[in-house]
């Protein structure tokens, strides 16, 4: 048994779990607040991503006007999505408001491919070194800066659903609209809001990826892998997002170490997730943080 | 309120409800002409059976008849000479009206000072945190918890819905049965509180009870709602004198009461009708 392996896999794992996690916590962002599931959570990363890339590579921009520039686009992005399409779905059955998030999906995929073509290409390079060496293991510099990325996010949303005016609107707004009515708190905003920083925060991780592995239409998996994570974790649980997270990051990293010593299967990289989801949703469906009251997709 | 209480018609209203009409889901007709003044600075009281509409008739002016599919179909709600039926109710907590909802409607995944601040939601000065403290003084029991609003006791949860009211620095509170649920000791303390808040802040206060002893003592004027109308109003003085009142809503159990409508003595009023 390779043990060196073993470990670098669990810290590859990690490092991609928190990056799941951030995603997980924007799909339960808009699930929470605006009891929408989003099957469109993959194409924010992807259109976040070519946006900056075309930013960066097309108009040549240097990082750090191209990347804000990325992010304000994403933010008006996320505001004219809820307002054009999702505000007139309020008071329609879920199914429909999910079939409306699927088509989105499939729209925005079919759109990018249109507009950036179906290969894979590569952001300029970020960082001078590739890997740094801690403690013995490799680690690549972009994984490093995800990582670092990843936790301020996750701080980010703590502090602004602690202390902020609209954070707090927010989590009102998911525990009970008419409450958050009664105070003043204009749900239409709320809903914008939320749409629009899920938007921005998922822009940002698809940035990151992209960095990583380059950017292709291969992002908006990252989309389908939220669902064994916000399951696991409790489609109305941000904490539980972020746990889901890592579980699957190191889940998957797992699955495939023991594929490639001795079951040779191949692929479970991809399938593990699922399998797990599967397995949890038979003895845990609630997921491990979720509360009882939400209807099961 | 032995002190001298006037005629309503003399006093400036801040808010005045005319005639008005409210229908649930476009059919059902509730509330069937309700007309209603409430003077600047005072506390108002609206008795009356259970499913009499009192409830509407506050949502109806708080804007969150719109949240349950309801709509005010005829006469209007003038708030300091501006009409505001049918508005969003955002948009009438930032004109000054603040409602606290029946059941005492707190934010139970919240802590304390959380929900307060949220009650602060629609202003924008730096007075929030002082304001906080405010309302601790009136409710000290509140300060000592800490942990989540749900695991608060009934009477320190109405408590907290209306210290939520106060951080919003209304012009305006409407109360929903505040003392609904709680030992007749605690609502002897919440209504002295709420006095205290009308006396001190001068927020006028539009005061829904089916305790109707205890909300006269406490206000200068009352109204009695049956059916979806106005069947009764006076100076609170004047109620507690009421033959009427004395019988049917003021003896304690009123299990068995008949409507006054089924009453010799009582001569209906045509007033608004
Ligand atoms: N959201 C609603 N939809 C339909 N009917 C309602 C709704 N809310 C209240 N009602 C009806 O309106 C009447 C008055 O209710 P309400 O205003 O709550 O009375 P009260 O507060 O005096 O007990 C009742 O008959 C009740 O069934
Ligand atoms: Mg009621």
């Amino acid at each position: 048994m390779n043990f060196e392996l073993l470990i670098q896999l669990i810290v590859n794992g990690l490092i991609v779990g928190t990056l799941y996690g951030v995603v997980a916590m924007c799909f339960v962002l808009i699930y929470k607040s605006t009891r929408v599931v989003n099957f469109a959570q993959g194409e924010f990363l992807l259109i976040g991503a070519w946006t900056c890339w075309a930013m960066l590579v097309k108009f040549e921009l240097p990082f750090y006007v191209g990347f804000p520039l990325t992010l304000v686009f994403m933010l008006v992005f996320g505001i004219v999505l809820q307002v054009v399409v999702l505000r007139p779905m309020i008071g329609e059955p879920i199914i429909s408001v999910i079939m409306v998030t699927i088509g989105l999906s499939m729209f925005f995929q079919a759109l990018v491919a249109w507009i950036f073509g179906g290969y894979t290409k590569a952001f300029p390079t970020v960082f001078e070194t590739a890997s740094v060496n801690i403690a013995g293991l490799q680690i690549e510099t972009a994984y490093l800066m995800s990582m670092v990325v990843s936790l301020v996010i996750m701080i980010g949303f703590y502090f602004f659903f602690k202390y902020s005016r609209m954070g707090l609107a927010m989590r009102a707004t998911a525990f009970n609209q008419q409450i958050a009515q009664s105070l003043g708190i204009s749900v239409k905003h709320v809903f914008a809001a939320a749409w629009a920083i899920s938007a921005v925060v998922s822009a940002l991780a698809g940035v990151v990826i992209g960095m990583v592995n380059g950017v292709s239409s291969a992002l908006s998996f990252i989309g389908i892998k939220v669902f064994p994570v916000v399951i696991l974790g409790g489609l109305d649980s941000i904490v539980g997002s972020i746990v889901g997270g890592l579980m699957i990051g190191v889940l998957e990293n797992l699955a495939e170490f023991f594929d490639s010593q001795w079951l040779h299967f191949g692929n479970m990289y991809n399938i593990a997730p699922f399998y797990a989801l599967v397995i949890i949703l038979m003895i845990k469906p609630y997921g491990l943080f979720g509360t009882k009251d939400i209807e099961r997709i | 309120m032995g002190d001298a209480v006037q005629n309503t018609e003399t006093r400036e209203s801040i808010l005045s409800i005319n005639n008005i009409e409210v229908v649930y889901d476009e059919v059902i007709l509730v509330l069937r002409g309700i007309s209603l003044e409430v003077p600047k600075g005072e506390i108002v009281t609206l008795l009356g059976p259970n499913g009499a509409g009192k409830s509407t008739t506050l949502k109806a002016v708080s804007g969150l008849l719109k949240t349950e599919d309801g709509e005010v179909t005829k006469g209007s709600i003038m708030f300091k000479g501006e009409a505001i039926s049918n508005r969003d109710p955002d948009d009438i907590v930032r004109r000054g009206i603040f409602q606290v909802m029946e059941g005492r409607r707190i934010i139970e995944d919240m802590t304390v000072v959380e929900n307060l601040r949220l009650g602060a939601y629609t202003r924008r000065d730096r007075g929030i945190r002082d304001d906080i403290d405010r309302v601790f003084n009136y409710f000290p029991r509140l300060k000592e918890r800490t942990g989540l609003a749900g695991y608060l006791s009934g009477g320190e949860q109405q408590m907290l819905a209306i210290g939520r009211a106060v951080m919003a620095r209304p012009e305006m509170i409407l109360l929903d049965e505040p003392s609904m649920g709680l030992s007749p000791l605690l609502v002897k303390e919440v209504f002295g509180i709420i006095r205290n808040i009308n006396q001190e802040q001068g927020i006028t206060m539009l005061l829904v009870e089916q305790n109707a002893n205890m909300a006269l003592h406490c206000a200068s004027y009352g109204y009695v709602m049956e059916s979806g109308k106005i069947a009764l109003d006076g100076t609170s003085e004047e109620l507690l004198n009421n033959e009427d009142m004395k019988e049917f809503y003021l003896s304690g159990g009123d299990k068995d009461r008949k409507s006054f409508k089924n009453l010799k003595s009582y001569k209906r009023r045509k007033r608004w009708m």
